[in-house]
């Protein structure tokens, strides 16, 4: 283990963390409509296949989802070199669901790899504007950054908005800019794996993120090959969000807040720190979930809806706590 | 060595450089000075292979500086830009780690990591190894990045004005730990400064800058003197030697 | 450029011209049937027009001076997020029936209540202390982000019946503007700018900055409380009458001063005004009968208003 990785959240906290993941995977599991309990699971067939199709599915879709789009809102945020970025708040998002329309113009009965592979390039373009305009504007004035993002995002949703309505395809841009896990049954979401592995390529390559997050100049100063990290990071952050856009829908603010939250803690040097990140990118989407199951039960909110207002609250919570410090 | 022939910089329009050349020898520590807008950060940005050459040969310590691999340039020149604004939240023996990262590509050795804690004990920074860099003040900080720098382990440390927001303690400090390692540990160190008496106290070459074009350049006793220094800065000042040390009265 | 057109009264006086054109324009062309209920129905989304182009040309003016800065609009803040919960609680506490049935005026009346309430709880704290305008900013728009959400949410807790009656409230519509609402909004616009029109030399001195207004002697705080009171009511009175229009006002102003060259008051508010006027009526016209994109006025409007706001804010970052 290196030096830097040395340094995590103290014992306690990694074991409340652990357990409080452990708790809400298996509230998510028996929570829904349906009867299910631990009695009934081996006894019952019905039960089983329950758990088995959709249950389990939906479980793990929500954690590889959520802990995805926590690493993505990390990877951007060092991309950016600000704290307040992610994927739906820089136009990401919003660019993937263009890529989804162009794909569903051309190609309507395409399956969901095909449309995943659009997005992802209509996200890597979007995000890569982001970026080159983001990095003229001046770091003394971190605010300005994800100001600029939401009305950059807010602007090419609204281009998306009008190319669906006047190709009458509206409805279907609905359904991508609210995710939801009602629909995820066993082989409708396993393109979700992929973001999982996107993660782990995260994981491995930290070190140079960690480098890219001081500057280019420091990059190249260590000897960093700096486009390509670059390039490397927005491939990462363009693939999770579009796999994940595609799948389930947009889920907002998970790439904000839980980096933000582990970074206080724990600093930002990500070899240590991304597991915490994923991890709680992880719970907090499982537990915005289960909300969405309870709220109205038996029908469900959709978890994209649920994190817009935590989320947002969550965000607010964050900007007023920086107490100044730059 | 560094040599550096015939560059040239144009940027938006205007001369930036204009057919640089320069040769300093291996070892000791040369002062870069020059009134604003002479091309000095340029320079110092194009040895460090940070922007692109247009025209000229840049080589460090024989390698090219355009066609050699980034990383094996890493091992060998290290920068620290006048303000890299490390915004991160890393701890700082985490930051002086990374100064490995050249050699060991991010996974420190026991080899790595007692190079850095002898280097965080050189800059004073052991007590503050665990601390988060945006708790330090600006003068623990800069050390800090000093540090990295060091800890890359290179011959060659090139720094743009590290001087700035220090304070009077702090300046001294980091002169003398420049001078301490070009005598104790066979460093080149090329450093823009805008503080003359700091040149002229600390430097063995001074090479002066002026609209693009390199004035003068040669050992400091040879430079530090009212008539080089009047055609370099455009206004006359006396040069006296106070307590065996060449002081220039450019404030009055 | 023509002579004479190098003076700003001339060129307001131009813009004035062009206004008449245009408003006969949206009057006269493509009448079909029954002229008197075409004219009459015309006559009313012409006069809905007018008042909110003059209520957000005016009230983003103001506060833009207030702000001393020229890249905020008061719809950023959140108030037209605002705007469609309020819609979406009034429907998921009465049912569908019960909103569609609220007197229009009453309905009027309590938006614009609301809505001025919440402008002066998050614009008044910002006065008392020396504050980050950027961070106003974004904490304007997450706060809109808030809403919206908190109205998605709610939205899944109605009936799906009664959803069908909040469609409307997404984009800014002229179409469905109810005649009897003319009234009050008109007079709310009209009380507004006449007394913008006359603080216009207080506003010059405002716009130099707080501290620089200070030692001229101006009670600032009063000042600009007095104003963000006047921007909220205009603002309130324009989104209850047709809707959310964020970006409009970004639009106009900068048009207008490119246009008359000066930030005078005296000429910027009713330069801004007029071209408020010519962009939605003109704006309504073009898409009507050549480009054939009726009822997207309030998309394309927000649209290019995103955009020129994009340009601002990079330009005043790379500044």
């Amino acid at each position: 283990m290196t030096v830097a990785a040395a340094r995590c959240p103290d014992f306690m906290l990694q074991a409340t963390g652990l357990a409080l993941l452990l708790a809400l995977t298996t509230a998510s599991l028996f929570v829904g409509v349906g009867a299910l309990s631990m009695r009934t699971l081996f006894s019952d067939p019905e039960a089983l296949r329950l758990v088995v199709v959709s249950r389990l599915p939906r479980t793990c879709a929500a954690l590889l989802a959520g802990s995805a789009l926590a690493i993505a809102g990390l990877v951007m945020q060092t991309l950016a070199r600000n704290r307040f970025v992610e994927p739906s708040t820089a136009g990401t998002a919003q660019s993937a669901a263009l890529g989804i329309l162009a794909v569903t113009l051309l190609w309507p009965e395409a399956p969901l790899g095909w449309k995943a592979l659009g997005a992802a390039a209509t996200a890597l373009a979007g995000t890569a504007v982001f970026l080159a305009l983001v990095h003229r504007l001046p770091p003394t004035q971190p605010f300005l950054v994800p100001l600029f993002g939401l009305v950059y995002g807010g602007v090419v949703g609204a281009a998306a908005t009008f190319a669906a309505w006047r190709l009458d395809l509206l409805q279907y841009l609905e359904i991508w800019t609210t995710g939801e896990f009602s629909g995820v049954l066993r082989g409708r979401y396993e393109l979700l794996w992929v973001a999982g592995a996107l993660v782990a390529l995260a994981w491995w390559t930290a070190d140079r993120l960690t480098i890219l997050s001081m500057g280019r100049d420091v990059s190249i100063g260590l000897g960093l090959n700096y486009a390509a990290v670059l390039r490397l990071g927005l491939v990462i952050v363009s693939a999770i969000t579009a796999l994940t856009v595609v799948v389930v829908g947009t889920i907002p603010f998970v790439g904000l807040v839980a980096p933000n939250l582990i970074s206080r803690l724990a600093g930002e040097n990500l070899r240590g720190t991304l597991p915490w990140v994923a991890g709680t990118g992880a719970a907090l989407v499982l537990a915005c979930d289960i909300a969405g199951r309870l709220i109205r039960f038996p029908y469900e909110i959709p978890v994209g809806t649920v994190l817009g207002v935590v989320g947002a609250v969550l965000f607010l919570g964050l900007l007023f706590s920086r107490r100044g410090d730059g | 060595m560094i040599e550096v022939s015939d560059v040239s910089v144009t940027l938006g329009g205007s001369l930036i450089l204009d057919r640089v050349s320069l040769a300093l020898p291996k070892v000791g520590v040369t002062a870069l000075v020059g009134p604003n807008g002479a091309g000095k950060s340029s320079l110092l940005s194009l040895i460090a292979r940070l922007r692109p050459l247009q025209t000229g040969h840049i080589t460090v310590g024989g390698l090219p500086v355009d066609t050699t691999p980034t990383r094996q340039l890493a091992k060998v020149m290290a920068i620290l830009r006048q303000d890299p604004g490390v915004a991160s939240r890393l701890r700082v023996a985490e930051l002086v780690g990374f100064g490995r990262f050249p050699h060991s590509g991010g996974r420190l050795t026991a080899e790595d990591r007692a190079i850095v804690a002898k280097t965080l004990e050189q800059f004073g920074l052991a007590d503050l190894a665990a601390r988060f860099i945006d708790t330090l003040s600006g003068g623990q900080r800069q050390r800090a990045l000093v540090a990295m720098t060091f800890c890359q382990g290179t011959d060659y440390i090139l720094l743009d004005e590290p001087l700035n927001n220090l304070d009077m303690f702090h300046q001294r400090e980091l002169m003398r730990t420049l001078r301490t390692m070009a005598d104790a540990h066979g460093k080149t160190v090329l450093v823009v400064l805008h503080d003359i008496n700091h040149a002229a106290a600390y430097a063995d070459r001074v090479v002066a800058m002026k609209n693009g074009r390199i004035a003068v350049s040669g050992e400091t006793r040879e430079i530090i003197r009212p008539d080089i220094l009047e055609t370099v800065f455009g206004f006359p000042m006396r040069v006296e030697t106070m307590a065996g040390r060449l002081t220039v009265l450019h404030h009055a | 450029m023509i002579a004479g057109l190098d003076r700003p009264e001339r060129r307001l006086a131009l813009m004035a011209v062009v206004v008449v054109l245009v408003c006969a324009a949206f009057m006269t062309i493509g009448l079909r049937g029954d002229l008197a209920l075409a004219l009459e129905l015309r006559a009313v989304r012409l006069a809905a027009m007018v008042a909110v182009g003059v209520a957000v040309a005016v009230s983003t003016v103001v506060f833009q001076t207030v702000c001393a800065n020229r890249i905020v609009t008061p719809s950023i803040m959140g108030l037209d997020a605002l705007f469609i919960f309020c819609q979406t609680a009034l429907v998921f506490s009465l049912s569908g029936l019960g909103f569609a049935g609220i007197d229009p005026r009453l309905h009027f009346l309590g938006n614009f209540v609301a809505m001025t309430g919440l402008a002066l709880a998050l614009f008044l704290p910002m006065l008392s202390r020396r504050f980050d305008l950027t961070l106003l900013l974004l904490t304007g728009v997450v706060l809109g982000v808030l809403f919206r959400s908190l109205s998605a949410l709610l939205a899944r807790l109605i009936d799906p019946n009664d959803f069908a009656v909040l469609q409307g409230a997404v984009f800014a519509s002229f179409n469905a503007v109810e005649p009897e609402l003319l009234l009050p909004a008109g007079l709310i616009t009209l009380a507004g700018v006449a007394i913008a029109w006359r603080s216009r030399h207080v506003l010059d001195v405002i716009a130099l900055g707080a501290d620089t207004a200070v030692g001229l002697g101006v009670a600032w705080r009063a000042a600009a409380a007095g104003l963000l009171v006047l921007v909220a009511a205009l603002v309130s009175a324009s989104t209850a009458l047709v809707g959310p229009m964020a970006f409009l006002g970004l639009l106009v102003v900068s048009l207008a001063e490119r246009i008359v060259g000066t930030g005078r008051h005296a000429m910027l508010l009713p330069a801004a005004a007029l071209v408020a006027v010519i962009v939605l009526v003109g704006g309504q016209t073009l898409l009507r009968h050549v480009l054939g994109g009726e009822g997207t006025l309030g998309i394309v409007v927000e649209f290019v208003g995103g955009l020129v706001f994009l340009a601002m804010l990079f330009a005043r970052g790379r500044r």
